[in-house]
């Protein structure tokens, strides 16, 4: 069969399981092709599986669930190309949709990570000219009916062509072929301008064909150029960056549950409720309700989370189940009694590794008692296994020669608890990932390689001592700094969900940007919501409100936070598990353009405030310029704002309904309308809004002309100069972060190198901290419209109830602890630990570890010269062993 | 912010999220951290979703997995 996996570029068998690391790693028949299944022939899967595990007579059985509410996050298909003719997709094979590319890229993909040429089955032929084609199946509503900009192709095709540059070993010449490149994201414009600095082509072009080049054997792409000239190139491979989509099954589902869509079929929401939808009790994520990237995604996830169970906060804890565990045995007094757990998981090592000769070297090492070797180690009947066997043979010390302890350590310490030992007491060997994967075509040095492995562990275990953590209350209350739409939003959902929150606002009112926006891209009132927003905070006993407040000190770690808060000269000391940081952003001033010097120049929330106050210069306005990226987007300030492009044609439009005889430019250099926005971008234009394209190279020139001022600049298409009378020039001004240094100093958090805050991991830790217990939201981490600050807002709180859910915190197990007879002060190892967990004493002149804030990475024992440090579970003593076990064979 | 439209007078300490990709994983685990039970439902042999199918992502350049 095609797989799917790979995209079709691979082929699968009908039982399969989808991929190497798929959880959970368990086979699965494919009934439309299974010969059993369909013709009754074959058979063989049962006959040959030592598990008994195949059973052909499962049916589909309907169950029936009773819960409180429903997250609906299906995601999307990607966008078929070969509906599209003129791109010839599956006439030639080095025509590969983006994610066919992803699968070429991929160690674990069907040419194990080499870029060479699907066409050439020898896998040698290495492409030298590759053209990637933006906006396939997206902003097309001719030859698809996809209207709205899918969001991501833009960053995903720049990173695809740094990846093959990457991989590529003779310089490989990659080209994009785009109409504005939407690198709207958090740090993506840099990435965008450091590919063109590595010779990536962006080409601003039509493109009118691909078709095979039958006299070369390669591919043509046929474009118009930024200059209307219709050009050829040919190009070895050819990149589809296909679109999302709702896939038939998600529109199903939506439409037999009643649930509403838009015009495009993803699910319909309301800016102020992004994660709701049509049908009380059911929620939704991801690019069901639009297409967006993975941190987009990510956030609206834990933002459903929070929405999700906000009405059912009564019912907390009420389904989970509490855990018994058996009493542990003090192993202090023992000698060491190993056992060793030698795992084939199925053929991933045993096919590769002679696991019954690693088995039977292990039995003869010191210390260990016990040897077995299993099918799967890692499965359910072998932990009962393991619990009997540690009780029956008293076994102490635990030693599993399986795979990587990142993925399956926490589920052999669950067993060692559960045959009531220490669960530090186990050791594991990666004779998978470091072993019978990389060596698996030197079978012998291989087994050789998992002797050593096996013997290093069991030298390692020999030395293992229990580990002991520590419970800590938690304060089950929340600080959120910032409030505006993004810490009011947190601040509510902390609350609903049954815990006190204290909001501290530096203003003396609430509300922030959101009282001096007008109207969001889906034509909501800002104010009337922000008004009904502040008034719902300022109702809710559990809010506590501290106006003209700021935050001066914080010590403490997460759970146990005492934050001084300063309201002009008083200044009290707030107790709180969690802190939320929401202090937004705000307009810049332009420093150009006439901005200050004329009254016909004016930034976009300028603008706002005259719509919606009403003005005589707005009504009467017969030509109306707006200017993108002002100060966004240039050496200085290498980011884009994201909010601007879809702000400015929200304006333009209002301008040109209010009077269709209305002279409405704007001047741009990527529109960035992302998403379902892009139809605001065909409004405009079907409404006679004029776009102009400008380069950095080529700004707009503006002269003040008595109550006007003339905007000059260049038409490409044209190849003219010309000139605006402009009664408003409404400039899109940078959004730029508010001055977070106290506050980042206060919390020991960090921002980037424009200002905002630094997240925990960009992809997938967006609202987290790199400290536990706090998390940030809204325009703090990056400029985003006010439907993703609620998101984040929301997202947040959700990562806060994972904490302040709690009664307590284990702390201890594998963290440093500092020998002071040993330590001389030098206060290295406080200089080398990024979680701030080590302090200095000040009376004795010796670092002291935190074990609430360390996180066991080790990097202060690497530092001391006097050994002082020790990291628990890899103290020097175990390291040196394992270290000389492997220096002697 | 508007709050949600129903409130239950009984509620039940249980959600379904529908769909394992990277969103429904992080729902779940968000959901089933804060003291609640997840059924979380997913129609292919595996969760993981379409991220699975990514080689690297930016800026880290992680591997999807």
């Amino acid at each position: 069969m095609d797989d799917e996996y790979n995209e079709g570029l691979g082929k699968r068998k009908a039982i399969y399981v989808p991929y190497s690391q798929a959880v959970p790693l368990k086979y699965s028949i494919d009934p439309d092709n299974c010969l059993y299944l369909t013709k009754g022939r074959c058979g063989t899967c049962e006959k040959v599986c030592p598990s008994h595990a195949i059973n052909y007579l499962d049916q589909k059985k309907e169950i029936t669930l009773n819960v409180g509410s429903v997250v609906l996050s299906t995601g999307f298909k990607s966008f078929d190309p070969s509906k599209l003719d003129h791109l010839s997709f599956g006439q030639h094979p080095d025509i590969v949709t983006s994610m066919g590319f992803e699968r070429v890229l991929s160690a674990t993909g069907p040419q194990g990570g080499h870029l060479v040429l699907p066409s050439d089955k020898k896998h040698k032929k290495e492409p030298k000219k590759i053209a990637w084609l933006q906006c396939v199946g997206s902003r097309d509503e001719n030859r698809c009916n996809n209207g709205y900009c899918s969001s991501v192709c833009c960053m995903y095709a720049v990173k695809q062509s740094v990846m093959a540059k990457d991989h590529s070993k003779e310089p490989l010449d990659c080209a994009i072929f785009y109409m504005d490149m939407r690198t709207q994201g958090k740090d993506f414009d840099r990435y965008y301008e450091k590919a063109k600095d590595n010779g990536v082509r962006f080409v601003r072009s039509r493109v009118h064909s691909v078709y095979p080049d039958h006299d070369k054997g390669n591919l043509v792409m046929g474009y118009v150029d930024e200059l209307g000239a219709m050009v050829k190139e040919n190009f070895d491979m050819v990149v589809l960056s296909t679109g999302l989509e709702i896939s038939a099954d998600s529109f199903e589902l939506a439409t037999t549950m009643g649930i509403e869509l838009d015009r495009s079929n993803f699910i319909k929401t309301d800016s102020f409720k992004p994660v709701s939808t049509s049908m009380p009790g059911v929620y939704a994520c991801g690019v069901f309700t639009g297409p967006k990237d993975i941190p987009q995604s990510v956030m609206e996830a834990s933002a459903a989370a929070s929405a999700a169970t906000e009405n059912l906060a009564l019912a907390r804890n009420s389904k989970t189940r509490a855990v018994t565990t058996p009493r542990e045995r003090d192993v202090a007094g023992e000698s060491p009694r190993i056992g060793v757990f030698v795992c084939n998981c199925g053929t991933n090592i045993g096919g590769i590794v002679d696991v019954p000769a690693v088995a039977e070297y292990a039995r003869h090492l010191p210390g260990v008692v016990y040897v077995e070797e299993n099918l799967f180690t890692c499965s359910q009947d072998t932990q009962d296994k393991l619990v009997e066997v540690i009780k029956e043979k008293g076994l102490n010390r635990i030693v599993i020669a399986a795979c990587t302890p990142k993925t399956h350590e926490d589920l052999f310490r669950e067993t060692l608890i559960d045959a009531g030992l220490n669960k530090y007491l186990v050791e594991m060997a990666n004779i998978r990932n470091q072993d019978s994967w990389v060596h698996s075509n030197e079978p012998e040095l291989a087994t050789a390689k998992a002797r050593d492995l096996v013997r290093m562990a069991v030298a390692k275990a020999f030395r293992l001592e229990p580990l002991f953590e520590s419970q800590l209350p938690v304060t089950q209350s929340a600080l959120v700094v910032g409030g505006g739409i993004t810490g009011m939003t947190a601040a509510l959902s902390l609350s609903r969900q049954g815990y006190p929150v204290t909001l501290v606002e530096q203003n003396q009112t609430l509300g922030g940007n959101g009282r001096l926006l007008y109207k969001t891209s889906k034509n909501e009132e800002v104010s009337l919501f922000v008004r009904k927003l502040i008034s719902e905070v300022e109702a809710d006993e559990h809010v506590h409100i501290l106006l003209g407040s700021s935050v001066h000190g914080v010590e403490g770690f997460v759970g146990n936070f005492k934050t001084t808060v300063a309201t002009g000269d008083d200044s009290r000391i707030v107790e709180h598990g969690v802190a939320l940081l929401a202090t937004g952003a705000r307009e810049s001033r332009p420093a150009e353009y006439c901005y200050g010097e004329h009254d016909a120049v004016m930034t976009l929330l300028d603008l706002d405030a005259r719509f919606a106050k009403g003005s005589k210069v707005v009504d009467r306005a017969e030509n109306v310029v707006f200017i993108q990226c002002v100060g966004s987007r240039d050496q200085e300030h290498p980011y884009c704002s994201k909010v601007c492009c879809t702000h400015s044609i929200k304006s333009a439009i209002a301008f040109k309904r209010k009077n269709p005889e209305t002279g409405v430019y704007l001047l741009y250099r990527d529109i960035r309308t992302y998403g379902q926005r892009e139809f605001l971008y065909k409004e405009a234009r079907d409404l006679g809004i004029l776009f102009f394209q400008y380069d950095l190279d080529n700004k707009p020139v503006v002269t003040p002309e008595g109550d006007h001022v003339t905007v000059a600049f260049t038409d490409h298409v044209l190849g003219l100069r010309l000139a605006v009378d402009a009664d408003i020039l409404c400039l899109a001004a940078r959004i730029e972060p508010n001055d977070n240094t106290r506050l980042g100093q206060a919390f020991k958090v960090t921002s980037d190198n424009d200002g905002w805050f630094l997240e925990a991991h960009q992809k997938l830790r967006p609202v987290d901290f790199a400290t536990d217990g706090l998390f940030l939201c809204g325009m703090a981490h990056y400029p985003k419209p006010v439907d993703e600050s609620i998101s984040q807002a929301r997202a947040a709180a959700a990562r806060a109830l994972t904490v302040l859910s709690r009664d307590s915190i284990n702390v201890g197990g594998i963290v440093a602890n500092i020998n002071p007879e040993r330590c001389a002060g030098c206060g290295g190892c406080v200089e080398v630990c990024s979680y701030n967990a080590i302090t200095m004493d000040p009376a004795k002149h010796v670092a002291v570890v935190n074990d609430a804030l360390c996180k066991g990475c080790g990097a202060c024992a690497a530092t001391c010269p006097s050994e002082a440090p020790s990291l628990m579970g890899f103290n020097n003593d175990q390291l040196y062993a394992q270290i000389k076990s492997a220096m002697t064979v | 912010m508007e709050r949600n439209d129903l409130t239950p007078t009984d509620p039940k300490g249980s959600v379904m999220v529908v769909g394992g990709g990277v969103a429904g994983m992080q729902s779940a685990l968000d959901i089933a951290n804060s003291g609640f039970y997840v059924y979380l439902v997913e129609k292919s042999p595996a969760i993981g979703g379409k991220m699975a199918q990514l080689d690297k992502t930016f800026p880290t350049n992680d591997c999807a997995m």
